[in-house]
């Protein structure tokens, strides 16, 4: 957190003066680790083990906070006879089909009641039989959906949302607490020690400091980034701390929860509106096609009746307003069939391989490049470089829009200037000081940047381009009477315009988001959104930013000048709650659960406290839904989790994961050892690509005995874009290195300060070698395991150049997110620069063919 | 005893910054600086006792290794055109301003006389510039022990008694060499007698440097540039050139070559001790353990 | 003027001529909550348009600037440590990070021995080169004591860090002060600084952080104090810091001393030199 969040790390180091108790959990000691009381080297792709075991011991040494647990939480829910364990299955759950690689959920359903729908994930599913795609790389079977990385408050459908089977007394041997049990018991200190390389003794302080530290009186946080989602198995993780977090009463609370920094300024943003294929703004999911899908079958899939996701009509119906404005009626749909539909995985790895495969024409990249920043490079640019043409918007050249002449391939020889076909267009981007705009960071805070400089010469802000680029296109359509064009012929593309090169007012926009009734008077919030057409709102979970015409985003009062929670600074999703779902920072029956921990309460009358209460002000603790209750009013007085269908926290999860309703720890795809735990090694259901490009590292091969982790470092940003063009920033990470133990620089002499070439089955680069102390052996499964530390900010352009380190990277996903691993994979190491020109090639095949791996 | 101070660096990095003063402006600078100042002094004395011979030669050595000299101090600087800003304020704390001001007096001083003895004109005139001449020239040859010891590098700051010394000596023996040199034997006397004593002092304040004796903390290592590296094998070399040249300078009273030889050998010691010290200056700002160590034990004793 | 070549110094802009000086301002760099970010280093040559310092790979650690220099006026050190690892002891590893800066000392060296007057102590107490006015004479360079100042070669001229002296006269902090995300270096009156610094001190030790002390808070140290002191974990030359700094100008009234003895002492040998016949 603090090489890539240094920022934010100032809240740790305060909380540190304060008191707080830090651990660092990385397989390198970082700036974060020397900052913090303990640090625990831990082996890349581990972490299921040592969360599982936290987990066990908190079970095992009833350490849960009971009250919470069983009142909040679906531990005492009871579960079909169906289910079976990947205790029972070694390392599968039921439901599997090893055919297609995935999972049936039916058998994770509560028993008696009916199908739970998930407030996130896997939603509107491809029917069986409705196949549109086959080939997008995964197997044939359900495609499934994603929900954005940290997405924290999304849809549940289910009919009814309460499960008939419980068991208050945690006892009945199906409930979800004895399976929960159950499924971690052997996750144990011993485990970890084989698995994660951490010492039982190293273990037992980070678990009693958490027990110690979280209860009525304490909360403890996580905080997590990329080293926990860019695995096979990220989702995962992430659920593996949500368990721990709900066992011990953390989340909801101040001080709790579960913190997701990103990678970007405002990529949080970035999926409230998403920049993801398969979400439509505030998470609802976007349309497959289906045969013959209107408006209500969507609905009835996207999300669960009750909870807050019961009002998805009129969230999407203000949506469609938002876009379509009138032309969007009751007697239309709303203009739903406007929407694009999905055909199976468009992500951007699937993309890229279909540029290969000659099925992408063209390509926008806005702030992306990929050619250094995404995994498996080379076949990152050998996708650019089959396209018929490339917009590429960014601040500097970066290499995505200069491959044609300075990729490693042009190098190698695969390819030339003059035998790439593609037409790259390039256009210079505006900086954030040179645009108005929102920042939403991982607190889900907007804050407000005003335009300090107007952009020079030709550098547009992105809200330009994307609005002059539909005002031309609209004005080239003008007059068509073909139907295909009405979506974009309707669309409400009218902004008013500012300054000397016409930029859409970015405040209009916002205005947009936040939505307004048919008088167009800005509305208070989403809860006053309609499902008749009468209101319009760009995101339903954003209504609120812009109230009583002010924007709220915009808000700067010092912190010294509010309260604690500083309400009045930005504005956070939704309605400026600054932690969601506090209602579970009150016991059941609306007090505090300790004064020091106070932070919500119920008065007697209505909800108070320091946060604005994320509960219906005025639902009493004691609030019974009456049976055919929908949306909001379905959930009781103490159901805190109020987009889930049934207002509880789930522990087992038993819709909206395609791999599986509880974590279990699986090898990284790239792994130097067995899966201690199961015969299954890998996540069953991971997305793999056995293709020419992408070759994989077979498990424990001597070929590639080490394993490497990529990251980031405070010098600079991502694939360089924003960092290697800029001198002041160059000087002070100027050469691509790699971080190796003293030991593993003694077992393949590598030299200090000297060069060593990093092979994996994709390719190989050289970077200068730091050795030092801060990254450690590991003794796993009673071998040593080397770890060897990658940054990946290189590239062939800038004021510092070098080689890229995701070229070592395959591409192998998560399949929940599409997210590649990328923190963890196997190599070679060798001192010495790497081959130049076909050499290079000639060197990565002959380390395949001693792997056994087949050639491309 | 106190317990010797652990070593630490911060990765074998100077603390100092290394002078940015570099060869040949700084040495050859001390050393015309020194040439000039015993010159005019010489000059002055010969003048009064009647060598009209060495009196000429001492006017024009000092005019001309002054602004000599003058002009490599002006083109070590890094802006050579804002020179005149030497002159732009007095600063009794700044030795090179105080430095500038002597410098400029002895620059007008000894073109003032050198030109007269030239040309003829205005002896008077000529002569009370020569006489004042006679007072600043030792002010110019010593004065730059304290510009090279007002620095915070060891082996220049600990030697501020040493340096002046050394200069003096050496400024004797250079002056009376080149008096050896241009001046016949009969009129060369003072001169070699300069010479002797001048070689003596800087042998001896040289030797002291370099054993170290004198210097107050850590002796030894400070002085440790002094006998090692370039800067040691240039000391060394100079003795052996200025002990010739006090030879020499016994000789010369009966042979006008062997002064010219010894005026030789002598200029080339002053010119090696010059060097030696501004590298001397170099090796102990680069090597951290001459700033740490002195300074550490300081500390642990206090 | 009896005082100010050396000793404590109550009034430092008032002994430098300035009547109805600001209170003195300065820095405590506090490394024990030096995340290593650099920031510093950024925001310090952002808004002083000071050039890069060159792209080599040190080797250093994390640091690919080295040192403070004429283009580096903010620095930040890594130091890796392990040290053998002991029951109840947070960890064995350690990476110390520090930002250094221009100490703006009581008795500025490089001030005290610039022959143009282009280095000036300003109202504020703080010592600043005048760009416009320096000749590049480099005496400064060699007079600092902590290694700070240096010539720009292409440029000619010294420089380093100027406190922000067009921030501070305006109210603002200086910006590498403003850019640092956990306060590790902050800026203030001086005398308000060191008190904020023994109270930290205190509280680490009292957390058993002994090995935490103050560097240059003391006005009784050889520069009289230095308007940006440290808080520091290890000895400082560690840090790349010398542990007993002493203004080389404490013994410049003896150096002229000797000096006059050695001008007189050439004198006198020419004289004597004259006083035989031939």
């Amino acid at each position: 957190m603090a090489e890539c969040h240094p920022v934010g790390f100032q809240w740790v180091m305060e909380a540190k003066a304060r008191g707080a108790r830090i651990f660092h959990i990385d397989p390198r000691f970082t700036r974060t680790s020397a900052m913090a009381h303990r640090h625990l080297p831990i082996r890349a792709g581990s972490d299921i083990v040592l969360l599982g075991a936290l987990i066990n011991h908190v079970l095992s040494g009833g350490h849960d906070f009971r009250e919470y647990v069983l009142r909040y939480t679906n531990a005492s829910v009871i579960l079909s006879e169906d289910f079976q364990d990947t205790e029972d299955l070694d390392g599968l759950f039921s439901g599997y089909d090893a055919e297609s690689s995935s999972y049936d959920p039916e058998t994770w359903a509560y028993a008696g009641g009916e199908q739970e729908a998930p407030a996130a994930g896997a939603r509107d599913e491809q029917q069986k039989g409705d196949d549109p795609d086959k080939g997008t790389g995964r197997p044939p079977g359900p495609i499934r959906q994603e929900h954005g990385p940290g997405a924290t408050y999304e849809a549940t459908s289910s009919q009814t949302g309460h499960a008939d089977e419980r068991d208050e007394t945690l006892r009945h041997p199906r409930c979800v607490y004895q399976v929960l049990k159950r499924h971690f018991a052997r996750y144990t200190p011993e485990l970890v020690e084989q698995v994660c390389g951490i010492a039982p003794e190293d273990f037992a302080e980070l678990a009693d400091a958490v027990v110690a530290n979280s209860g009525r009186d304490r909360t403890t946080a996580w905080v997590y980034s990329v080293g926990w989602t860019q695995h096979t198995v990220g989702a995962q993780y992430i659920r593996t701390a949500s368990i721990l977090q709900l066992l011990l009463g953390n989340i909801g609370r101040p001080g709790g929860g579960i913190l997701a920094l990103r990678g970007h300024a405002s990529i949080q943003g970035s999926t409230d509106i998403p920049t993801l294929f398969n979400l439509l703004p505030g998470y609802l999911p976007m349309p497959y096609a289906h045969h013959h899908e209107d408006l209500d079958t969507y609905l009835e899939r996207a999300a669960g009746d009750t909870g807050f996701w019961g009002r998805k009509r009129s969230f999407m119906v203000s949506l469609l307003k938002a876009w379509w404005g009138d032309a969007a009626t009751e007697e239309n749909d709303f203009c739903f069939d406007y929407l694009p539909r999905l055909t199976g995985d468009h992500g951007t790895y699937t993309t890229v391989l279909d540029q290969i495969d000659g099925k992408v024409k063209g390509y926008f990249l806005l702030g992306e490049n990929p050619a250094v920043g995404s995994a498996s490079g080379r076949l990152q640019r050998l996708g650019l470089a089959a396209l018929d043409w490339l917009v590429v918007r960014d601040l500097q050249l970066i290499e995505s829009a200069t491959f044609w002449k300075n990729s490693p391939e042009i190098e190698t020889g695969e390819l030339t200037p003059e035998g790439i076909g593609t037409e790259v267009f390039f256009l210079p981007a505006a900086s954030h000081v040179e645009k108005d705009g929102t920042f939403t960071n991982t607190q889900r805070l907007l804050q407000w940047h005003h335009k300090a400089i107007e952009p020079p010469d030709d550098a547009r802000s992105d809200l330009w381009f994307i609005y002059h680029l539909g005002l031309r296109i609209r004005e080239r359509l003008a007059g068509s009477a073909d139907p295909v064009d009405r979506p974009v012929l309707d669309l409400t593309w009218d902004y008013p315009e500012e300054g000397p090169y016409h930029d859409p007012s970015a405040e209009a926009v916002l205005r947009e988001i936040n939505g307004y009734d048919a008088d167009g008077t800005v509305l208070s919030g989403f809860t006053a959104l309609k499902d008749d057409g009468s209101t319009s709102c760009g995101c339903w979970i954003y209504s609120g930013c812009y109230t009583d015409g002010v924007n709220q985003t915009a808000r700067r009062k010092p912190g010294s000048e509010q309260s604690w929670v500083a309400p009045e600074w930005g504005w956070a999703w939704p309605s400026n709650r600054r932690i969601l779902y506090n209602r579970a920072s009150a016991d059941p029956q609306g007090r505090p659960w300790s004064e020091r921990k106070a932070y919500v309460w119920w008065d007697g009358e209505q909800w108070t406290g320091h946060d604005v209460p994320d509960f219906e002000k005025t639902k009493p603790p004691s609030y019974e839904p009456p049976p055919d209750a929908t949306a909001e009013a379905a959930l009781a007085g103490t159901d805190p989790f109020i987009m889930q269908t049934d207002g509880k926290a789930w522990l087992f999860v038993p819709r909206g994961l395609v791999d599986g309703p509880l974590p279990a720890h699986y090898e990284p795809h790239e792994s130097p050892v067995p899966n201690l735990l199961y015969k299954q090694q890998g996540n069953p259901v991971r997305q793999t690509f056995q293709r020419p490009g992408n070759r994989y590292g077979p498990v424990g091969s001597d070929v590639y005995p080490y394993v490497f982790t990529t990251y980031r470092l405070t010098e600079h940003h991502t694939a360089g874009g924003m960092s290697r063009f800029l001198p002041y920033l160059s000087e002070l990470q100027p050469e691509m290195f790699c971080e190796v133990s003293p030991e593993l620089a003694a077992e393949r002499g590598l030299v200090h300060g000297d060069w060593a070439t990093v092979i994996s089955a994709r390719t190989a680069i050289e970077a200068r070698v730091l050795v030092t102390d801060r990254v450690r052996p590991l003794r796993i499964q009673g071998r040593v395991i080397h770890q060897i530390g990658l940054p990946y900010h290189w590239g062939s352009a800038g004021a510092v150049r070098g080689d890229s380190v995701n070229d070592l990277l395959p591409i192998v996903l998560d399949a929940n997110t599409h997210i590649q691993e990328s923190k963890a994979a196997t190599c070679d190491i060798r001192p010495g620069r790497r081959p130049q020109g076909p050499a290079l090639r000639a060197l990565v095949r002959r380390y395949r063919r001693m792997a056994g791996i087949p050639e491309d | 005893m106190v317990p010797r101070a652990e070593f630490r660096s911060y990765y074998g990095r100077p603390i100092l910054k290394k002078p940015r003063w570099k060869a040949p402006h700084m040495p050859g600078y001390l050393y015309l600086g020194g040439l000039s100042g015993a010159s005019s002094t010489m000059a002055a004395l010969a003048d009064a006792t009647g060598r009209p011979r060495l009196a000429l030669t001492g006017r024009i050595t000092a005019a001309a290794a002054g602004t000599a000299g003058a002009g490599l101090l002006v083109a070590e600087l890094g802006r050579p055109e804002r020179f005149l800003n030497m002159l732009r304020v007095f600063k009794p704390t700044s030795p090179m301003s105080v430095g500038s001001w002597i410098l400029a007096g002895q620059g007008g001083f000894t073109m003032a006389a050198a030109a007269s003895a030239v040309t003829g004109i205005a002896p008077g005139l000529g002569r009370a510039a020569g006489a004042a001449a006679a007072v600043t020239g030792p002010l110019v040859a010593t004065y730059t022990g304290v510009l090279l010891a007002d620095t915070a590098v060891p082996a220049w700051h600990e030697a501020y008694r040493h340096l002046p010394l050394l200069f003096a000596g050496s400024s004797l023996a250079s002056g009376g060499a080149a008096g050896m040199i241009a001046t016949p034997r009969g009129e060369a006397g003072p001169a070699r007698r300069m010479a002797l004593l001048g070689a003596g002092l800087e042998l001896a304040a040289a030797g002291a440097l370099e054993r170290g004796v004198g210097l107050h903390e850590h002796p030894e290592l400070i002085a440790e540039p002094y006998r090692t590296g370039r800067a040691g094998a240039l000391l060394r070399a100079g003795r052996a050139l200025t002990v010739a040249g006090a030879i020499g300078a016994v000789a010369a009273s009966r042979s006008r070559a062997a002064g010219v030889v010894a005026g030789l050998a002598l200029t080339g010691g002053a010119l090696c001790t010059r060097f030696a010290v501004l590298y001397a200056g170099h090796a102990s700002a680069e090597g951290p353990k001459y700033t740490v160590v002195p300074q550490r034990e300081r500390r642990t004793v206090a | 003027m009896s005082n100010s070549l050396y000793g404590p110094l109550p009034d430092v802009a008032e002994d430098a001529g300035y009547t109805d000086a600001p209170e003195r301002r300065g820095f405590f760099t506090d490394t024990s909550v030096c995340i290593g970010c650099k920031a510093c280093e950024v925001a310090c040559k952002e808004w002083n348009a000071v050039p890069d310092d060159g792209f080599a790979l040190t080797g250093m650690s994390y640091d690919n600037t080295g040192a403070l220099g004429a283009s580096t006026w903010r620095h930040v050190a890594f130091v890796e440590q392990t040290r053998p690892r002991q029951v109840g002891d947070g960890s064995d590893t350690r990476w110390l990070m520090a930002s250094d800066v221009c100490k703006h000392c009581t008795h500025a060296a490089c001030l005290d021995v610039c022959p143009t007057g282009a280095l000036i102590r300003t109202e504020f107490a703080t010592v600043v080169v005048q760009s416009d006015v320096c000749n590049g004479c480099a005496y400064c360079v060699s007079a600092c004591p902590y290694g700070v100042i240096d010539r720009r070669e292409d440029d000619g001229r010294a420089w380093k860090c100027t406190l922000c002296y067009d921030r501070i006269g305006d109210g603002l902090e200086p910006a590498c002060a403003k850019a640092c995300p956990t306060d590790s270096i902050q800026y203030g009156p001086l005398d308000e600084l060191r008190e904020r610094a023994r109270t930290r001190l205190d509280a680490l030790h009292e957390e058993g952080v002994t090995e935490a002390r103050l560097y240059g808070e003391d006005d009784g140290d050889g520069v009289g104090g230095a308007g940006a002191f440290f808080l520091l974990l290890d000895e400082p030359e560690v840090y790349g810091l010398p542990p007993d700094p002493v203004v080389t100008t404490r013994d410049l009234p003896a150096m002229w001393k000797w000096a006059g003895g050695a001008a007189l002492a050439l004198a006198g040998g020419v004289a004597l030199s004259f006083l035989g016949r031939r």
